[in-house]
């Protein structure tokens, strides 16, 4: 096959995604009046922010005072100092427009007696610099994200915004200069390999949660947009920090809200102590999700923990009021019933940390647009939401700050993609004779392959090593021996092998494509892991303790700075943390407690 | 750990190399402990047969991907208890739809009649600086409207959308058609009842029920339904 049999078709703007911030740039492309195209792997709101559950911040102050200023402190000490303070002070102070923004696009939020949008506590939500929790958290009962993601693709529909559902991006496609020129994609139904040619792309693709054996994520949530960045030498932006939710459903995965404990619940162990106020005598059950996830991971360790095997901890709610749980949690207590087998209202859920989120991802300014290593903007790239590293994130992401994220950054992706058109990005750029070349080898050896792997085993393999090699707490010996296993399983990805070899619906292949963007996704999170060698936020290690010098293990001098993995000879480089915000003095470094 | 055998019968049809659809017999060893779901089943099941195809994402029961007939009745094969089917479990695609390949319809029409009741808020009045009010009653009035998934299984198990899918809403667009009715921000009921006034786009609804049996989130397309009639009579008078 030579790349001239493949179909162009020519947009100014092809958005990969239809999620929270693909959804949201998309609108503002689509009233921009630019002829877009927004791919997506599924139906727009089967995508994975549709389950999200507890809430969207914003310093409203509904219910009691609050300010944006305070919001960017716990941004900030909840990214344990690594996040760009400049792109987090954006966040903050634009949050309760966006937040209200969605609102007028009719989002059913809750409401307070006043007819306000209703708000509820959540982990590291604090008023006056980290004093006591605050209701920040706007909520649609525990369903946020999905009534956040039907009122966007409704907006959507309203825009008319074109979209492409159920094609799967394959390659980013760049040239000689670097400029990004669109993707190469598959249509799912007839296996049509096409390539969109647009001036601007955005990459909105989430999260790639499923490296791990035990997650929150959804199947679809494969780290489609980190694979093809990398692949196209765009070098991944902190990729070993990722977050374990504390409150999976033991054995299920399934995600519990935070919104729970927003709520009261209470984690107990196995002696029924609420034990949180051992760690976090402030915050308590409160406190940011890292701080939590770790204290549950020693509860269990130090034999403490509930069941036959000693291996989960128990969310209490049974001393919630009934009617507070059918109004403010219905769909956590349909989840628990569901996958946990109790009604919340009368036993507590068995819970366990699961692999939840990731807060590295492509690096971007926070106008959304891709950076280089060196610092230089890729032409005609973008990325948004659990993709995009901006970094508002850093080490640890707060809860509720990836739904705001998606919003204010698919926004300001959008914003960014029409400035650049209507000013340098005018016409479209030819594509390189060969732009297809790649792809196209990749799907013809995965067509032909004989004596190759299983991609279910292959896939099954390296989600057992992350989780055993990469998880809540890491070792040194074990970080070294999880490179080597990555790297070995990656020699079998690239052998892998399908039985199905249909055009039609092959979720085979679309399996086996995923599994190529999973690897690198694995692969950049381990070696980033074993490279750091302090304990900062979601990345705790054995040789990085709690030290006088280096409290919580953390190292200032050494490691107050962005890792970069380079897929091209598998190297790392290192880029400074943005300090200074917008507009106020800089967060001073601290030491993290809650 | 314990497992056991179960006995599948499955729908199979591949455009690419199969002349008509089949019924595969198929039987897969499960461990009752982990593999609770008919997804997690249907997960295994493509691990020795990687051609067997299916939508699926959350696996939760909030995406609304894997919905498919399930001994007769349509469901999300996540939320679906193994330990509850009799076997042979029959699967079969979603009734009504054209098949696109083995548990894969094509949802077009599905999508079209949503699309067609114009899913989103209008209000042509400048938004205030804040939020639109709306009192905790008032947001009430959305309960058991909203939380709909789109996943076809109300549709696709009524009579009356398999007989006229392109000209009757169907249960899935006219419990959305009144969550915007219903919702005190929105200008349009009047356009809205307007568009819904014909023999065909609601009044093809002969309150048969299938729907509100076949909702996997327990929702009540048919109630939704009743209260536009409400409230076509009430502007009538």
């Amino acid at each position: 096959m030579s790349a001239l049999t493949i179909p162009v078709r020519k947009f100014d703007a092809v958005i990969v995604g239809a999620g929270g911030a693909g959804l949201r740039a998309a609108i503002q492309l689509s009233e921009s009046g630019l002829k877009t195209a927004v791919l997506s792997k599924v139906f727009p709101t089967r995508s994975h922010t549709v389950a999200a559950q507890g809430g969207v911040s914003a310093s409203l102050g509904n219910s009691e005072e609050d300010h944006w200023h305070w919001h960017m402190y716990d941004t900030v000490k909840g990214s344990d100092w690594l996040g760009d303070q400049d792109a987090i002070e954006y966040m903050c102070r634009k949050a309760p427009e966006a937040v209200v923004e969605l609102e007028h696009f009719g989002m059913p939020f809750d409401r307070t007696d006043e007819g306000k949008i209703y708000q509820r506590p959540f982990g590291g939500h604090m008023s006056n610099f980290g004093e006591k929790p605050v209701r920040r958290a706007c909520a649609a009962a525990d369903r946020t994200g999905h009534a956040m993601l039907h009122a966007l693709y409704q907006r959507n529909v309203r825009a008319n915004t074109q979209f492409f559902v159920e094609w799967m991006a394959l390659d980013l496609i760049r040239d000689a200069e670097g400029q990004v020129l669109g993707v190469i994609a598959l249509e799912m139904e007839t296996g049509e390999v096409v390539a969109f040619h647009a001036k601007a792309t955005i990459f909105a693709t989430g999260g790639a949660g499923r490296i791990y054996y035990s997650s929150t994520n959804a199947f679809i949530n494969t780290g489609d947009g980190l694979g093809m960045a990398a692949r196209a030498g765009i070098a991944l932006e902190d990729m070993e920090f990722w977050q374990f939710h504390p409150t999976g459903v033991a054995g299920a995965g399934v995600l519990i809200t935070e919104g729970v404990r927003g709520e009261g619940g209470i984690l107990r162990n196995s002696d029924n102590e609420r034990f949180m106020e051992r760690y976090a005598p402030n915050a308590k059950d409160l406190a940011s999700r890292d701080v939590v996830s770790r204290a549950m991971v020693t509860e269990i360790n130090e034999g403490r923990g509930s069941g036959p095997n000693k291996d989960f901890l128990l969310l209490d709610l049974t001393h919630l009021d009934p009617a507070t749980i059918m109004k403010r949690l219905p769909g956590i207590r349909d989840i628990s019933i569901q996958f946990a087998g109790v009604d919340p209202i009368k036993a507590p859920i068995p819970v366990v940390p699961t692999c939840h989120y990731q807060m590295g991802g492509i690096p971007t300014n926070y106008h959304g647009q891709v950076i280089n290593a060196d610092g230089s903007v890729v032409k005609g790239f973008y990325a948004a939401g659990e993709v995009a590293c901006a970094s508002v994130h850093g080490a640890n992401r707060l809860g509720t700050n990836s739904l705001l994220d998606l919003l204010v950054f698919g926004k300001a992706s959008g914003d960014s993609v029409v400035e650049s058109i209507k000013t340098e990005a005018k016409v479209l750029k030819d594509l390189p004779v060969d732009f297809a070349e790649r792809t196209l080898a990749r799907l013809n050896r995965l067509n032909t392959q004989t004596g190759g792997e299983s991609v279910h085993e292959t896939r099954l393999d390296m989600q057992r090593a992350m989780q055993a090699h990469c998880g809540v707490f890491r070792f040194k010996d074990k970080l070294v021996e999880g490179v080597n296993k990555i790297c070995e399983i990656e020699q079998r990805v690239a052998r892998s092998q399908i039985g199905d070899k249909s055009e039609t619906w092959n979720t085979a292949r679309v399996e086996a494509l995923e599994l190529d963007n999973l690897i690198e996704v694995a692969k950049s999170t381990m070696v980033s892991a074993e490279a750091r060698k302090e304990s900062r936020g979601a990345h705790v290690r054995d040789d990085a303790p709690d030290t006088e010098t280096n409290p919580n293990g953390r190292d200032d001098e050494a490691w107050l700075k962005h890792t970069l993995w380079h897929r091209d000879g598998n190297r790392l480089s290192y880029k400074p943390v943005i300090l200074k915000p917008l507009s106020i003095e800089t967060i001073a470094l601290k030491t993290r407690a809650y | 750990m314990a497992t056991r055998t179960l006995q599948f019968k499955i729908y199979r049809y591949d455009p690419d190399k199969d002349d008509a659809p089949y019924m595969q017999d198929i039987a897969v060893d499960v461990d009752p402990a982990i593999d609770r779901k008919l997804l997690d089943v249907l997960t295994k099941l493509k691990a020795i047969d990687d051609s067997l195809s299916y939508r699926r994402s959350c696996r939760e029961g909030i995406c609304g991907s894997d919905a498919m007939n399930i001994n007769g009745r349509n469901g999300l094969a996540c939320l679906t208890e193994i330990s509850e089917l009799k076997e042979p479990i029959v699967l079969r695609p979603l009734p009504g739809l054209p098949v696109i390949r083995d548990l894969i319809v094509d949802m077009t029409q599905f999508f079209k009649q949503y699309h067609s009741i114009k899913p989103y808020l209008i209000n042509d009045t400048p938004p205030p600086e804040r939020e639109r009010l709306q009192s905790p009653e008032e947001r009430e009035e959305l309960n058991g409207l909203y939380e709909c998934i789109l996943c076809a299984c109300c549709s696709t198990s009524c009579p009356s959308f398999w007989w006229n899918p392109d000209k009757f809403v169907g249960p899935a667009g006219l419990l959305n058609a009144y969550r915007f009715i219903a919702d005190t921000r929105d200008e349009a009921t009047n356009a809205r009842l307007d568009d819904l006034e014909d023999p065909y786009r609601l009044f093809r609804c002969h309150t048969i029920m299938n729907c509100v049996e076949a909702c996997p989130k327990g929702l009540n397309p048919t109630k939704a339904i009743g209260k536009i009639k409400e409230m076509m009579v009430r502007r009538a008078i």
